[in-house]
C-alpha cells in the first residue's frame, strides 16, 4: 500500500473559524467537544438530584424520629401532617435515586462526557464519524432527562417500584401511587436514553474504527480509549434488549397485555390476566443489567489507567493484560446476569453454572487491580488531585468487589438478598468507584476542556471528604446488611432486631450528609476555574496522548494544520536514556535513538516521518 | 516528496494500524451494521420471551383432524393461519403467510438489483428497481393488515386482541400482535427509507454525489428486516 503525498500546494484547513452564533456553538453544538461539556454540565445537574434524594431518605433512616416539617417548602404534601416523610414516597425516593444515579449520571455523564471529549482528540481525529448523530444522541438524552425531570413533580409521585421496576408491582397502577403516570413516563424516558445511548455507542464505536490516524494502530491506543471502545460494544448489546423489555412492560401496563402478569389478586379482587411470567422480566432487565454494571464501570477504569500511568510516570503495567482483562469483563458480563436471580426459584443447578461464571469475573478484576497496584510501585507518583480520585478508585474496586465474591454465592446470597450488604458492595465497587472515575477525568482534563486549571488545594479537600465520608457510609452498612436489614424500607424500627442498629444507622446518614456536602467544593471548584482558574499549559501533566498536542483550546477540529501522526504506544514514561520523563506519541523513534530499544531502532529506520497524507474526512 | 512509502508492517496488519478503514467500509455503513447488530438483540429479546411463554403453555397432543380452539393449550398454527383473502372458508393453512413471505423476500432480490444498478451508476435502474422494492414493502404491509384484521375479527368466536383471543391462550396473540407489530412497524420504516432515497435518486441527488452508496445502506437495513421475518415467521408459523 503505498502513501502519497497529496498536500503539495494546497494546504487543507478544517480548523478555520467561521463565525457561529450562539445556539450553533452551545445548543445545537456538532463539535465533540462541546457535547461532552453539556452531557458534563447534565451529569452535574444530576448527580446533584440524585445525591439530594439519597440524603432525604437517610435523614429518614438515620433519624427516624426527626420532624421533617422544614423539607414542606420543597416536598409539599410527600411530608405527611405528622412530619414525616410520606412512605410511598420514600420507595421514589429510592428508585429515582438509583435510576438517576445509574443512567443519568454514570452512563451518560461519564460515557457521554469522556467518550465523546477524549476518543476524536486520544486517536487523533478531526471529530466523531457522525457529529449530527452525536448531536442528536445528545437531545435525545435531554429530552429523556426532561420527561424523567418532569416526574418528579407529579402528583402521584415519580416512579416507586425501586430502579430496576420489576412487575407485577410496576405493571400495574392500582398497587402503589409510585406505579401510576410517574412508572409511565420513567418508562418513556427510559426508551428514549436508550436512543440515545445506541446512538451514541455506534458513533464512538465507528469512530474508533475508522477514524484512527496514522500509525494509531489498536495496539497504541490509550487504555481509555480502549475502555469506551468496549464500552460502547457492551451498550450496543445490552441495551436493545432492555427496549424489548420496558416495551413489553409498556404493554402490560397500558395496553392489557399479560406477558408478565399472571393470577394477581390486588385489594381482594382477581385480575384476569393469564399466563405471563414476573421471572421473564427479570431475565430480561439483568440481561441489560449486570451488563450495564460494566458500562458504568469500564470507563472509569480506562481513565484511571490514564492517570495512574501519567501521574507515576511509568508505562501502565501490563498493557496488553489490561485490554484482555476488559475483554474478558465485557464478554463475561453477558453470561452472569442471573446471579441477580438467585431467589428467584431458579434450579439450583442453574444458580451454580452462574455462580460459577460469576466467580471467574474475579480473575480479569484481579487482573485490573494487581496491575494498577504495580503501576504505582516505585512510581515518581504525582499526587494531583485526578491521581488521589484514581488511587481512590483502585481502593473502593478492591474492597467492593471483595463483597462481590459472597454475593456470586448461590448459597451466601440466600441470606445476602436485598439486604444493606449488597447496597453497601455495589456502591463501593460500581457507584463511587466509577464517580470517582469521573470525578479524576474531570480533574485530569479540565485543563484541555476549559484551558484552565483547577484549585490542587480544593481537590485536597473534596477528595478527603469524599474518600473518607464513602467509607464512613458504606463500611457500616455491611454489618448493617449481615445482619439481615433490607434494603428498600421505609422504616425498620418496628423490627426488634434492628434496634440495636439505631445509632449505626444515624452515622451513617452523618457521613452521607458530610459527603454530598464536600461535593459542593468541587462544584465552587468547577465553576470557579472556568472563569477564574490559573490558565492552564499546553500540557499540564507532562502526558504523551495526542489530545495534549492540541493548542490550549482546542478549536473546531482540534488541530491546526494537519492532524498529528503516531509513531508509538502511548506509555513512554521515564524510558530509560530519554531526556524527559514522557516521550509523546507523536515523536518518532528515529528522533529519539538514545531511548530506543533495539525492535524500535529496527522500526525507525523504515519509519515514515512525513506529515499524515490525507485528512481523515 | 512524490516518493511513495511503504508501510512498514505489511499485510494484514497495515489497514489496521490508522489512517485508513481498515474494513473497507464508510463510517455510514459501519454504523448501519452496528444497529443491525443492536436491533438483532432486540428481535431476539423478544423471539426469546415468546419461547419462554409458548413452553409454559402445554402443547396440543391429540390429532390434528380434532384440533379445537382451546385455552388450555397453545393452538397449532396451520389450523390458526388459515385464510386467504377471497376464499372464504376454504382452508389453506399457511398459504397466506407463504405468498407475503415471497413477496418480502422478492423485494430483498430487487434491492439487491437496486444496488447492483447503484454500483453502475445507472440511475434509471435504480429507481426502476426501489420503486419496484417499495412496492413490494407496501404489499407486504397491506397482507399483514389484512391478515391482522381477520385475526381480530376471528372465526366466530370473540376474536383476538391483546388481552382476549378465541384461538389459545391471551398471550399467544399479545405476542402475535406484538413481534410481528414491531416488525411490521420496521418494515414500514424501511418503506420511509426506500422511499427516501428513491426520491433522491430521482431528483439526481445521489447521482451529484458521486455514488449511491445510500442504497447500499437502505438495503442492508431492508435485506435484516427480510431476515428478521424468516425468524418470526419460523417461531409463529413453524413450530
Amino acid at each position: 500500500m503505498s502513501v502519497a503525498d497529496i498536500h503539495i500546494g494546497e494546504e487543507v484547513h478544517h480548523d478555520e473559524h467561521h463565525e457561529q452564533s450562539f445556539i450553533q456553538k452551545y445548543i445545537f453544538s456538532t463539535d465533540h467537544k462541546m457535547i461532552a461539556k453539556q452531557y458534563l454540565i447534565s451529569g452535574i445537574f444530576w448527580a446533584l438530584i440524585g445525591g439530594g434524594l439519597s440524603i432525604i431518605f437517610r435523614l429518614q433512616l438515620g433519624f427516624p424520629d426527626m420532624s421533617l416539617e422544614w423539607l414542606r417548602p420543597i416536598l409539599g404534601k410527600w411530608i405527611t401532617s405528622a412530619g414525616k416523610l410520606d412512605s410511598e414516597f420514600y420507595l421514589a425516593l429510592v428508585t429515582m435515586h438509583g435510576t438517576i444515579m445509574v443512567f443519568f449520571v454514570l452512563t451518560a455523564g461519564l460515557s457521554g462526557t469522556f467518550s465523546n471529549f477524549l476518543i476524536p482528540l486520544q486517536i487523533g481525529a478531526r471529530d466523531m464519524a457522525s457529529g449530527f448523530m452525536n448531536m442528536l444522541s445528545y437531545w435525545l438524552f435531554f429530552i429523556s432527562s426532561t420527561i424523567m425531570f418532569v416526574s418528579l413533580f407529579l402528583e402521584t409521585g415519580p416512579a416507586g417500584g425501586g430502579w430496576t421496576v420489576y412487575p407485577p408491582l410496576s405493571a400495574l397502577p392500582q398497587a402503589i401511587s409510585g406505579s401510576g403516570l410517574g412508572m409511565t413516563l420513567w418508562l418513556v424516558a427510559m426508551v428514549f436514553f436508550i436512543a440515545s445511548t445506541l446512538l451514541g455507542g455506534i458513533n464512538y464505536i465507528t469512530t474508533v474504527i475508522n477514524l484512527r490516524t496514522e500509525g494509531m494502530s489498536f495496539s497504541r491506543l490509550p487504555l481509555t480509549v480502549w475502555a469506551f471502545f468496549i464500552t460502547a460494544v457492551i451498550g450496543l448489546l445490552s441495551f436493545p434488549v432492555l427496549v424489548a423489555a420496558a416495551l413489553l412492560l409498556v404493554f402490560d401496563r397500558s395496553f392489557g397485555t399479560s406477558f408478565y402478569l399472571s393470577e394477581i389478586y390486588i385489594g381482594g379482587e382477581a385480575l384476569p390476566n393469564m399466563g405471563g411470567s414476573p421471572i421473564l422480566y427479570q431475565h430480561l432487565f439483568w440481561f441489560l443489567g449486570h451488563p450495564e454494571v460494566y458500562i458504568v464501570l469500564l470507563p472509569a477504569l480506562g481513565i484511571t489507567s490514564e492517570i495512574i500511568a501519567t501521574n507515576s510516570r511509568k508505562p501502565i503495567f501490563g498493557y496488553t493484560a489490561m485490554i484482555m482483562s476488559m475483554l474478558a469483563i465485557a464478554f463475561l458480563s453477558f453470561i452472569v446476569w442471573a446471579h441477580h436471580m438467585f431467589v428467584t426459584g431458579m434450579n439450583p443447578f442453574l444458580g451454580s453454572i452462574f455462580m460459577f461464571l460469576t466467580l471467574i469475573i474475579a480473575v480479569p478484576s484481579a487482573v485490573k487491580a494487581f496491575n494498577y497496584i504495580t503501576t504505582l510501585w516505585k512510581g515518581n507518583i504525582h499526587f494531583t488531585p485526578a491521581m488521589l480520585f484514581s488511587i481512590g478508585l483502585v481502593s473502593f474496586f478492591i474492597s467492593g468487589g471483595l463483597t462481590g465474591i459472597f454475593l456470586g454465592n448461590s448459597a451466601l446470597d440466600i441470606n445476602l438478598h436485598d439486604t444493606y450488604f449488597v447496597v453497601a458492595h455495589f456502591h463501593l465497587v460500581m457507584g463511587s468507584a466509577s464517580f470517582f472515575g469521573m470525578l479524576a477525568g474531570v480533574y485530569h482534563w479540565f485543563p484541555k476542556m476549559f484551558g484552565r486549571m483547577m484549585d490542587e488545594k480544593l481537590g485536597y479537600i473534596h477528595f478527603w471528604f469524599s474518600f473518607v465520608g464513602i467509607y464512613l457510609v458504606f463500611f457500616p452498612l455491611h454489618y448493617v446488611g449481615i445482619a439481615g436489614f433490607p434494603r428498600r424500607y421505609y422504616s425498620w424500627t418496628n423490627f426488634d432486631a434492628f434496634n440495636s442498629f439505631t445509632d449505626l444507622n444515624a452515622f451513617v446518614s452523618i457521613a452521607a450528609i458530610l459527603t454530598f456536602s464536600a461535593q459542593f467544593v468541587f462544584l465552587f471548584n468547577f465553576f470557579y476555574s472556568i472563569f477564574k482558574g490559573r490558565k492552564a499549559p499546553q500540557n499540564p501533566w507532562g502526558s504523551t496522548t495526542l489530545e495534549w498536542t492540541t493548542p490550549r483550546i482546542p478549536g473546531h477540529g482540534n488541530w491546526e494544520g494537519d492532524i498529528p501522526k503516531v509513531y508509538r504506544w502511548a506509555y513512554d514514561y521515564s524510558k530509560p536514556g530519554a531526556k524527559d520523563d514522557f516521550i509523546p506519541q507523536t515523536v518518532p523513534y528515529s528522533h529519539t535513538p538514545e531511548s530506543n530499544l533495539p525492535f524500535e531502532n529496527e522500526l525507525a529506520k523504515t519509519e515514515d516521518v512525513s506529515p499524515v497524507a490525507q485528512d481523515a474526512k | 516528496m512524490s516518493n511513495t512509502t511503504v508501510l512498514v508492517d505489511g499485510g494484514k496488519m497495515s489497514a489496521w494500524a490508522g489512517g485508513t478503514e481498515p474494513m473497507k467500509a464508510s463510517y455510514g455503513k459501519l454504523m448501519m451494521w452496528f444497529f443491525l447488530l443492536s436491533d438483532a438483540f432486540t428481535f431476539s429479546a423478544l423471539l426469546i420471551a415468546y419461547g419462554m411463554t409458548r413452553f409454559s403453555y402445554p402443547a396440543y397432543e391429540g390429532a390434528i383432524e380434532d384440533f379445537v380452539f382451546s385455552q388450555a393449550y397453545w393452538p397449532v398454527p396451520e389450523k390458526v393461519f388459515e385464510a386467504v383473502p377471497f376464499l372464504h372458508g376454504v382452508s389453506l393453512p399457511l398459504v397466506f403467510v407463504g405468498i407475503m413471505t415471497f413477496i418480502l423476500i422478492l423485494s430483498s432480490v430487487t434491492m439487491v438489483l437496486a444496488v447492483e444498478a447503484g454500483h453502475r451508476m445507472d440511475k434509471t435502474a435504480v429507481e426502476k428497481w426501489m420503486l419496484w422494492t417499495i412496492l413490494g414493502g407496501l404489499t407486504f404491509l397491506g397482507c399483514q393488515a389484512w391478515e391482522w384484521s381477520h385475526f381480530i375479527h376471528g372465526n366466530g368466536g370473540v376474536g383476538a386482541n391483546l388481552s382476549i383471543n378465541e384461538y389459545g391462550p391471551p398471550n399467544f396473540a399479545a405476542l402475535f400482535f406484538f413481534i410481528t407489530g414491531f416488525h411490521g412497524f420496521h418494515v414500514f420504516s424501511g418503506v420511509v427509507l426506500n422511499f427516501i432515497i428513491f426520491y433522491q435518486t430521482t431528483v439526481g441527488k445521489l447521482e451529484k454525489r458521486g455514488h449511491y452508496e445510500m442504497v447500499e445502506k437502505v438495503g442492508l437495513y431492508w435485506h435484516f428486516v427480510d431476515l428478521v421475518w424468516v425468524f418470526v415467521f419460523t417461531f409463529f408459523y413453524l413450530v
